[in-house]
């Protein structure tokens, strides 16, 4: 059977057993031998075969175990991301045709003519997964602030295709949600590697996240810079010792590099590039911010450009089509996936400098949140920073921001230290960017809200 | 501080932050006239509400661009009265 046809259980089946890998999720779990040679869905199964499956569970562990039931089974898996709006059900249900859902414990109204399949305990598979050599369609749904979720369709092929199924199992562990695209990347690579993975799981304490990390000995760490961050201020992440630090999903300034180098002494500290919708792009491990011009000229399996200011990918692990409602083509003619991240050419390297709907305009000049919180970021005493627009009559609009520092200040002098440290910023910022670039406001903030998806909450006034 | 001391030192600070030269800060100074650029006059008013606690721009329903210094001042405290006056619709 060829890599990229074998369902997820038939890679399960032909690993070699007794090896002791698992998925772990607090306080529970289960092997990934279990996982090949069990099932929770029984008679269900039958009745699943060829739909289109809504998964929609409570838990990551269920939705990790739901694939792996319904891959080569069902027609057309789509995975609800945990912050999917009830209001918002009707529509995806609409759009992508679904006439069953997976979920588990309490479920709300699907309609009469959908069936629902709640898994029950886990018995042994009857038949060897016979059934199971659809090539089942996934959906995936982005996440994005307003509006309907888009779903992004991938073929297996493509969500596997950065996937070397020889690379040693590590003990792989993540900040993100396997039920979004980087997160399912890293429960892939852990079901076709036969590694283990450590699940995360939403309103865990960081310190209790990086206890279960560190008691898995997790050897390949991933989230985004935000997540990071937050790490970096959780005293137990010295607790673990992984060989590989990977971020994705926002752009990657050169002071949270720094800072995990400096965490994590000899570990190879990456940024991967990767959308839902334009698939695993590349990934950079010299250390540096933004990623060689080079990549862009590069023959190979994936194929870059810059169009109107934003990266263009074309490559195999491209998601195939939008799926349902009246969204807009998802690659251009070519086959190119306008990523909407805008990159700017220095020197031999390209960089990111922030996403195209998140420009603000300051009396018809130009600022990207990220260019500014990359400058920002760059004081040692600043842990992260969210940089957003504040209407103006004048102009307007004006920059303003939000920091978290590093550390807080003795009660005594502390409106002394921060005016000072405030100063500094400020200097930093007026050293570097034009005036309109430059904060007018900048207040301290305990902590910045993140997105479920693990990015930094942008809310432009 | 009143409200011409609190105006006249944030546009001070904010002239000397952005390396502008001004002219004196007379009541009859045209404001295009004083050396700050529109992003200066843009800083100024988020400076100010950040003091103040209100932007008299868009707490107004008419659209008013003071034009002398003397208006910028009196705009501010008309805005400041209505502010502190208990209203109905409140």
């Amino acid at each position: 059977m060829q890599h990229a046809a074998k369902p997820l259980r038939r890679w399960l089946l032909e690993a070699e057993r007794g090896r002791g890998r698992a998925l772990l999720a607090p306080g529970t779990r289960l092997t990934l031998d279990a996982l090949a040679d069990t099932t929770g869905l029984g008679a269900l199964r039958g009745a699943l075969a060829d739909r289109n499956v809504l998964v929609s569970t409570g838990s990551q562990l269920a939705a990790a175990e739901a694939l792996v039931e319904l891959d080569g089974l069902a027609r057309r898996i789509v995975l609800a991301p945990p912050d999917l709006k009830p209001t918002d059900i009707p529509a995806v249900m609409a759009g992508a045709g679904i006439d069953a859902v997976l979920c588990d414990g309490d479920h709300p109204g699907f309609g009469p003519d959908v069936l629902i399949a709640v898994p029950g305990p886990r018995v042994p598979l009857p038949d060897a997964a016979a059934a199971e050599v659809r090539d089942t369609e996934w959906v995936l749904l982005t996440s994005g602030t307003t509006g309907l979720p888009k779903m992004v369709a991938h073929s297996r092929a493509g969500l596997i295709g950065a996937i070397d199924p020889s690379a040693l199992a590590p003990v792989w562990g993540t900040f993100y949600d396997i039920r979004r695209y980087g997160g399912l990347q890293i429960l892939l690579r852990a079901l076709i590697g036969g590694g283990s993975m450590v699940l995360s799981q939403a309103g865990e304490p960081m310190a209790d996240h990086m206890a279960r990390l560190a008691a898995a000995g997790v050897t390949h760490l991933s989230g985004t810079p935000s997540h990071w961050r937050r790490a970096l201020m959780t005293p137990e992440t010295a607790s673990i010792d992984p060989r590989v630090v990977r971020l994705s999903g926002e752009i990657a300034d050169q002071a949270v590099l720094d800072s995990l180098r400096r965490a994590f002494p000899g570990v190879a500290v990456g940024h991967a590039y990767a959308s839902t919708e334009a698939g695993v792009g590349f990934e950079v491990t010299d250390g540096r911010e933004g990623f060689p011009a080079a990549l862009l000229d590069a023959d190979g399996a994936v194929a870059m450009k810059v169009e109107d200011g934003s990266l263009r990918i074309r490559s195999t692990r491209t998601a195939s089509r939008y799926v349902g409602g009246t969204a807009r083509a998802l690659a251009d003619r070519d086959g190119f996936v306008d990523t909407d991240d805008l990159v700017e050419r220095r020197g031999d390297r390209m960089h990111f400098v922030g996403r195209r709907s998140g420009v603000i305009n300051v009396g018809g000049l130009k600022v990207h949140p990220e260019e500014v919180e990359a400058v920002i970021n760059r004081h040692a005493g600043v842990r992260m920073s969210l940089v957003k627009a504040k209407s103006n009559p004048i102009t307007g609009a004006i920059v303003v921001a939000d920091v978290v520092i590093e550390r807080t200040f003795p009660d005594t002098d502390a409106a002394r230290a921060q005016a000072g440290l405030k100063a500094e910023i400020l200097d930093l910022c007026r050293a570097t960017l034009p005036a309109h670039k430059v904060p007018v406001l900048l207040r301290f903030a305990d902590a910045l809200a993140v997105t479920p998806a693990g990015k930094l909450a942008r809310h432009n006034a | 501080m009143d409200m011409q001391s609190v105006i006249t030192a944030a546009i001070e600070a904010v002239a000397a932050e952005q390396g502008k030269t001004l002219r004196p800060l007379t009541d009859d100074l045209v404001l295009l006239e004083s050396g700050l650029d529109s992003l200066c006059f843009a800083i100024l008013v988020t400076r100010l509400e950040d003091e103040v606690g209100f932007d008299p721009f868009t707490l107004s329903d008419d659209v008013y661009f003071p034009v002398t210094l003397g208006d910028f001042i009196r705009f501010y405290d008309d805005a400041a009265r209505s502010q502190a006056a208990p209203t109905l619709a409140a």
